[in-house]
């Protein structure tokens, strides 16, 4: 845990983003019909969902944790770890819908892709309700976390398994090529990973900002 | 700080790829030379870069914080 005191991987986030915000809008794209520069969006919209995902595996790690421990901490982490992650869950539903208006037509066009991804959203909202429902704070710790570890798999395969065994407009799906088959070439990749590097730290950064407030919080209440 | 000039020097290694001039693709290149992309590009990395020391600022404070704790 002390990683997260450090300050060389805030800055190397920093500068993966940076670099990509040049890389992202400058660089040689391919020429599609229908995305034209849209594509570029990938090095935004792909990303919030991957650091997302980063900050949701840290949370069940934690949730685990707790489970085997019990220390207070650990469920603290977990739980910061889904408040971020589902801050960049809504910024990632946001683009993406964005994105969908000028490419599917709709913004929301009730595709598989995006049904499922609400799904999921609701799945993990009800995991703060769950949360904030129980006063008990041992036990609130305990369900929350069991919770929080089934619910990472259900999202998963909402996300990224159901909607690409279905037709859905979202590349990666139906016979639908992913960008990452076809579409991302050399020198798309030059500014797609850093971006998905770069932005993963950054949600980890967060996440571990607002834990360590929490853990102020928590100290202070447990005093009194 | 050596792990930080490590990092720039990869950052940094794949400016070279700016001097390829793209290829015949009538997107939004004209955009690139005369369409002030770069006035973009500029206006969000100051909105990033300010985002982020206001982050760091945010960390700095949490540690005094830690430390008086």
């Amino acid at each position: 845990m002390k990683v997260i005191y450090q300050t060389w991987w805030k800055v190397l986030a920093v500068l993966l983003v940076l670099s990509t915000l040049t890389t992202g809008l400058l660089f040689r794209v391919p020429v599609l019909p229908i995305l034209h520069e849209t594509i570029r969006n990938l090095y935004f919209h792909v990303p919030m969902w991957i650091g997302m995902l980063s900050v949701f595996i840290i949370s069940v790690f934690y949730s685990v944790k707790y489970l085997n421990t019990g220390k207070e901490e650990y469920d603290l982490a977990a739980v910061e770890c889904v408040n971020t992650g589902l801050f960049f869950y809504s910024l990632g539903l946001i683009t993406g819908m964005l994105w969908a208006k000028f490419t599917w037509g709709e913004f929301w066009s009730g595709d598989p892709k995006q049904n499922s991804a609400a799904i999921a959203f609701l799945l993990y909202c009800a995991y703060l309700v769950l949360r904030n429902s129980i006063d008990e704070e041992q036990k609130r710790a305990k369900i929350s976390a069991i919770y929080n570890i089934f619910a990472f798999p259900i999202m998963v395969v909402l996300i990224f398994v159901l909607p690409r065994m279905t037709d859905s407009l979202h590349p990666g799906s139906g016979g639908n090529p992913a960008f990452g088959k076809y579409d991302l070439d050399n020198g798309m990749k030059i500014a797609f990973y850093p971006a998905m590097l770069g932005w993963s730290l950054m949600a980890v950064w967060i996440a571990t900002i607002r834990y360590r407030i929490r853990l102020i919080e928590y100290k202070k209440n447990s005093i009194n | 700080m050596k792990k930080l000039l490590v990092l720039m020097v990869f950052i940094l290694s794949c400016v070279n790829v700016f001097a390829q001039k793209s290829a015949q693709t009538d997107m939004a290149d004209a955009m690139r030379s005369s369409g002030k992309i770069y006035v973009v590009i500029a206006t969000i990395s100051i909105i990033f870069v300010g985002l982020a020391i206001f982050l760091f600022s945010i960390d700095r404070r949490l540690k005094k914080i830690e430390k008086e704790n």
